[in-house]
């Protein structure tokens, strides 16, 4: 490292400082629940062949990657010499985007001294696209909104008025998704202005030397990574809930010198509502899922990306083609961690997790259809509960918490301060977590009811109702998630929309995770402190663990 | 003997040392002194470094009109875990707030990460029946039949305190105070901190962890705080004892008892209330307050004349430094970032050939290996030894020898042998790298707050500050700094300036138009009263300063923006103002309004100040005269990359209005103000230091 090299140190720390506060910044204007609760937005910077040089690390791993792959199509879709400065690029299709009509990306070129030296882009969840909505029942993706071809939103600082007249137009939230786009905006040229700034700092007029290194330096840091793993090829089969019938996924996980590829040969093809996942969006979260142990203090780039490679047979499910319905892909790419996590657990036995609930428990809520006739008060809110994460190769896993996605969980007082619901509990579920020598995190254990008169809506996409969470080694599987209407009621489904009847409580239940290694071998004042906190009962201590707690 | 009347002390304990400052009653500094702390009993050194002060400045105790003590041991029994045993009691039903907190993880990519410990393990999270709505309805009574049976369980595990933390408290706290009532009529010994008197806001996690941290360490400071007073009043001491709080202002030992968790950090408090009394008195609107120690470098934005405050702040996290992994607590706190960058951070060398520098720290103990005091570590320090910035034979008025060549050993061989790199060439990278964190943080606290960095003055300070302030000021893109006299003692000199003041924040949801004006001037009453009282018990005469805020935000959005309301009863009428004020906030923030969204406010604040020390009229410019180094020194010029000679200054001979340019170095007792190539330096009639950017082509 000669003194340019810490100069080009420097230098990327400074873009990934930028992306950040671009992060930050977008995250604080955006109207979406979604963003403000799990961050589900992304920013980076990318050189002028539309290579990623830095990324915001965000609450949701649904932008990894799919960022990166945008960009490029972008980059190739547009000529470079048609750019002027102050002009934006828009689109929303899931195939190029985030994997569904919600997600907005926008791209910037940056210019200095009149030619484009790179790019700003980023992305965020706008509420509502028209369509059916945010749910699982348009039959495809014309009955979920609004798709836009990638174009152009901005000419040399002038907006595209007719396009943003036909967004709010097919909008539900017309205001609150043009505040999103113009925060979009304002995101991508405070990056340009960055980005430019900086090189006017360090005296210099383009980026292929700063590229080069940033994307070298994590490519082989990333081949060093995977020198170190076992070669081979690992298989593993994941049934899921699915929507109306049971799903199986599938992955072959191969291990070779200089790179990792998953494929899904052998999943189940699409299913006829809207939880197919288009295949960026599942490469998304697979790669995060084994960047999380193969070099996670690697920066996400063009570079440390490029050694991951996932591809999928066009129609299965973790492949949907257009016009597939895909609103909400997220409930099962959320589980292809766990599904990849099957293969490399066998190749790397002891720093693989064990599965979890893994897909958030999404709980949205609204005033009945009804409502008017009936005097109800208008109201929507989407609630979210995490089940149990999967016990870790040394710890035990997280009770009531989010992972892969970043999500927050709801604050009570706060809920019920802005809707008309009232709860009666919200515990951590005793014996929820998968028994083992690393017990599973725990679900919850939650009710609630309409805090007035009226019947309320319950719209459910969750996951590891009919399926629980496994156990790795040895350790014992999770509790299911279950939900039901009054303690006596019959067990509801995973997905589908259901009407609460007024004075109804709905018990919702969140999975615990999987165990880690057998129950028999946990550490005797471990399970003695989960007895005396009541985190496992007298009773399972003594039949799954043990004779004697 | 001086016989100057109304003389004024303050003692700031940290964790390494104990700063004492003296000052007149025209807030003119007569003495400071630094003595070590002594952990096993803090008010001994508080006790020497008083009597220093006064001896140095020959005033007696009778003299003394105002004391103002500031004191981390409420931090430490935090983070050392020393507090009490404590329990918690909330509404049946939720017995794991604190365990399920906010079901995320702090880190996105770390899967083997553990949740900061919140002290009160699960057994110990006990509950009662009973249940208020979000309007403060009762839906069902308090389970008193219940009572007898948690004092049982008390009374088995050994329970010291409880934190009681019933849902919706911050709207009718009648079950709260019932319930207290109960259990201190079968336990008089219990300690108990009720959830609606400690932290009044909607959000039951946040709430319950503030009363939590409040219980444990309120035996503890009610010891200390008795104990600090009888000690004084034995020498004579005549006024009342009056202790700083993170909110930058005093508060009287009564309430300090009662609230013990508004004690935290309030050291780094008094940093920001001097850099907000030197922007009053250099009237500069705009200020960016840098203080760097040892340990950590700490960051606050000042406009008007005003720190800016927040109502959330983080202790104990479980990976230092990251935001998101401690435990909450909320009280008024003066806004600041704290980065694990200081003189004593370690510099390393990660896996992909990169440096890096913190966030573990030599500390005092070992030290920078030029201090030679078994540190093996490189730190900052040492870089800053090995570029010729740090004068071995002036250091600390030459108490500690400095070994420059260990300092250059250590990062050739810790950094450069991996990089390739001689000890220039390390030392060059390790203060870049720390260097450009520092001031990414400040951009990205800028970026959150909603402020600008551009066009602000820098105001540097402690032990580090005034030596890094101009590396930083460049990349952050700050182009003046002040550094002010007495820089390595600015938190105890910044308590002299502190109102006596208290700040309530009450969780009364409503959107805009919809707001009920009868009920929200009864709230607003209700809290002017309350903070009257406690500000009059420390300060009985004077006029009061009185301030009231909205924190708003369109209804969707997760970010609430504080919005000044007038100090009087709201009118109907004035609603379309707060509209309007809020609308002009927000596209101050964000470029433009949200026409047609509705606006909703969760929270409401009021505090009350006393009278701050008067700031005395900017002085006349002083006569200019440009000034020679009467020496020069060998130092690394980062500006044009190679080794140049730097003038040396004795900060103590340096006059009001004397000018030079850099490269130099300004040395004074507590530390050295680092004058780089690019910057020139002022003497103001206090007695500052102006650094000023020269433009490139200004430059010789």
């Amino acid at each position: 490292m000669t003194p340019s090299k810490t100069k080009l140190q420097v230098m990327w720390n400074r873009l990934l400082a930028v992306v950040e506060e671009q992060g930050q910044a977008l995250i604080r204007a955006a109207f979406s629940p979604i963003v403000r609760e799990c961050g589900d937005i992304s920013a980076g910077i990318f050189d002028a062949e539309g290579r990623m040089l830095a990324q915001a690390v965000t609450g949701t791993p649904g932008h990894i990657n799919t960022m990166a792959e945008a960009v490029r199509t972008m980059v190739a879709t547009f000529a470079a010499e048609d750019m002027k400065p102050g002009d934006i690029y828009l689109t929303n299709d899931p195939w190029i985007a985030s994997g569904h009509l919600n997600d907005f990306l926008l791209m910037m070129p940056v210019f200095l001294n009149g030619r484009v030296i790179g790019y700003t882009s980023c992305t965020s969840h706008l509420v509502d696209l028209g369509g059916l909505g945010m749910g699982p029942d348009g039959a495809d993706i014309y009955d979920e909104g609004l798709l836009i071809p990638p174009c152009k939103l901005m000419s040399e600082g002038r907006i595209n008025t007719l396009l943003m007249e036909i967004v709010k137009a097919n909008s539900r939230e017309p205001v609150a998704n043009e505040g999103d786009i113009y925060a979009l905006i304002a995101c991508c040229e405070a990056g340009a202005t960055r980005l430019a700034q900086m090189m006017g700092e360090f005296g210099i007029s383009d980026l292929d030397a700063l590229a080069d290194y940033i994307i070298e330096t994590s490519r082989s840091g990333t081949l060093a990574a995977i020198s170190a793993l076992p070669k081979g090829t690992w298989r593993n089969r994941l049934v899921v809930d699915g929507y109306d019938a049971e799903i199986t996924l599938q992955a072959a996980l191969t291990i070779a010198e200089d790179h990792l590829s998953v494929d899904f040969a052998g999943t189940d093809p699409c299913c006829s509502k809207g939880i197919n996942v288009p295949l960026n969006y599942a490469t998304a979260y697979t790669v995060f899922a084994l960047r999380c142990i193969i070099g996670p203090e690697i920066p996400n780039n063009a570079g440390s990306l490029e050694p991951f490679r996932v591809t999928g047979p066009a129609g299965c499910i973790l492949n949907a083609q257009a016009p597939a319905p895909v609103a909400m892909r997220h409930t099962l790419g959320q589980m292809t961690p766990d599904l990849v996590y099957g293969c490399l657990s066998q190749a790397l036995p002891d720093q693989v997790p064990a599965e979890g609930a893994s897909c958030m428990y999404d709980l949205p809520l609204r005033h009945a259809a009804d409502a008017d006739a009936n005097g109800a008060p208008h109201f929507a809110i989407e609630l979210v509960f995490n089940g149990g994460t999967g016990a870790r190769p040394t710890l035990d896993g997280l009770s009531a918490t989010a992972f892969p996605s970043g999500v927050w969980g709801s604050q009570i007082e706060t809920t019920e301060a802005a809707a008309p619901v009232i709860f009666h509990s919200r515990s951590l579920r005793p014996d929820s977590g998968g028994a083992g020598q690393f017990r599973g995190g725990l679900g919850q254990h939650i009710e609630v009811r309409a805090a007035h008169d009226h019947d309320i809506m319950l719209f459910l996409s969750v996951e590891r109702v009919g399926n629980p969470a496994k156990g790795r080694h040895g350790g014992m599987d999770g509790a299911k998630g279950r939900i039901r209407l009054g303690a006596d009621g019959a067990d509801l489904p995973s997905k589908g929309t259901f009407r609460i009847e007024a004075g109804k409580t709905l018990i919702f239940e969140t999975p615990g995770g999987g165990g880690f290694g057998p129950p028999e071998t946990r550490d005797t004042a471990a399970l003695q402190d989960d007895v005396d906190a009541g985190r496992v009962s007298a009773e399972a201590a003594a039949t799954l663990y043990r004779s004697q707690p | 003997m001086n016989t100057a009347s109304g003389v004024r002390l303050a003692i700031d304990i940290g964790g390494t040392f104990t700063d004492t400052v003296l000052m007149d009653s025209a807030s003119r500094v007569l003495a400071t002194t630094k003595t070590p702390t002594t952990p096993d009993a803090p008010a001994r050194a508080a006790l020497e470094g008083a009597q220093q002060v006064l001896g140095r400045a020959g005033c007696g105790w009778g003299q003394v009109s105002a004391f103002i003590h500031g004191t981390t041991l409420a931090t430490n029994a935090l983070i050392e875990r020393r507090g009490a045993r404590v329990a918690t009691i909330t509404t049946a039903g939720f017995r794991d707030i604190l365990e399920i907190a906010y079901e995320r993880r702090y880190s996105q990519y770390a899967t083997n990460i553990e949740k900061p410990d919140l002290i009160v393990p699960r057994k110990h999270a006990l509950t009662i029946g009973g249940r208020m709505d979000a309007q403060g309805r009762e839906i069902a009574p308090l389970d008193e039949s219940a009572v007898a049976s948690l004092v049982d369980t008390l009374r088995h595990e050994g329970i010291e305190a409880v934190a009681i933390c019933l849902l919706h408290s911050y709207a009718n706290p009648a079950h709260e105070l019932r319930l207290a009532d109960l259990l201190r009529a079968a336990m008089p010994e219990l300690v108990l901190s009720l959830s609606h008197d400690v932290s009044p806001e909607a959000r039951e996690f946040d709430r319950l962890c503030t009363t939590i941290a409040n219980a444990y360490i309120q035996p503890l400071m009610s010891v200390y705080l008795a104990d600090i007073q009888t000690r004084f009043a034995a020498q004579g001491l005549q006024c009342p004892v009056l202790m700083m709080t993170a909110g930058g202002g005093m508060t009287t030992l009564e309430t300090a008892s009662r609230l013990p968790i508004r004690l935290v950090e309030s050291g780094p408090a008094g940093g920001a209330i001097l850099a907000a009394r030197l922007a009053a008195e250099s009237d500069v609107a705009e200020v960016l307050s840098f203080d760097m120690g040892g340990t950590t470098a700490k960051l606050a934005l000042i406009d008007d004349f005003r720190p800016q405050m927040s109502r959330k702040f983080e202790i104990s996290r479980a990976a230092r430094f990251v935001k998101g992994s401690g435990m909450p607590v909320r009280i008024p706190v003066i806004e600041m970032i704290e980065i694990g960058a200081g003189g004593g951070s370690i510099a390393s060398v990660d896996s992909l050939g990169r440096v890096a520098v913190g966030p573990h720290s030599a500390g005092s103990v070992p030290g920078p290996v030029g201090f030679g005091k078994g540190g093996t570590e490189a730190t900052v320090t040492d870089a800053d030894i090995a570029l010729g910035y740090i004068d071995p034979d002036r250091f600390a008025e030459g108490r500690l020898r400095i070994d420059r060549s260990a300092s250059e050993a250590a990062l050739a061989t810790r950094i450069g042998s991996t990089l390739d790199l001689d000890a220039g060439g390390a030392a060059t990278a390790v203060t870049e790298i720390v260097d450009e964190s520092m001031a990414s943080a400040a951009r990205m606290h800028a970026v959150e707050s909603g402020k600008n960095l551009l066009d602000r003055v820098m105001i540097a300070f402690g032990g580090n500050g005034p030596l890094h302030a101009t590396r930083l000021a460049r990349r952050a893109g700050v182009g003046r700094i002040l550094v002010p006299r007495d820089p390595g003692v600015g938190s105890a000199v910044g308590f002299l300036f502190a109102p006596v003041s208290f700040e309530i924040i009450r969780s009364h949801y409503t959107t805009l138009d919809g707001l009920d004006v009868a009920a929200l001037n009864t709230l607003l009453a209700t809290m002017l009263d309350e903070a009257t009282a406690v500000v009059r018990a420390g300060a009985p005469d004077g006029q009061l300063h009185e301030r009231r805020v909205a924190f708003m935000r369109y209804k969707g959005q997760g970010h609430e923006i504080e919005i000044a309301l007038a100090n009087a009863p709201v009118e109907p009428s004035d609603i379309a103002a707060l509209k309007a004020a809020f609308e002009a906030e927000y596209s101050r923030q964000f470029g433009r309004r949200v026409p047609g969204m509705t606006i909703e406010v969760l929270n409401w604040g009021l505090s009350v100040s006393s009278d701050a020390p008067a700031v005395s009229a900017p002085a006349s410019k002083p006569a200019r005269r440009v000034v020679t180094a009467p020496q020069t020194r060998s130092i690394w010029c980062n500006v044009t990359d190679r080794w140049c000679d730097a003038g040396l200054f004795m900060r103590e001979a340096l006059k009001p209005g004397d000018q030079l340019t850099g490269p130099a170095l300004i040395i004074e007792p507590q530390t050295t103000t680092l004058v780089t190539a690019d910057f020139g330096a002022e003497i103001d009639m206090q007695g500052n230091i102006w650094l000023h950017q020269i433009a490139a082509e200004d430059m010789r």
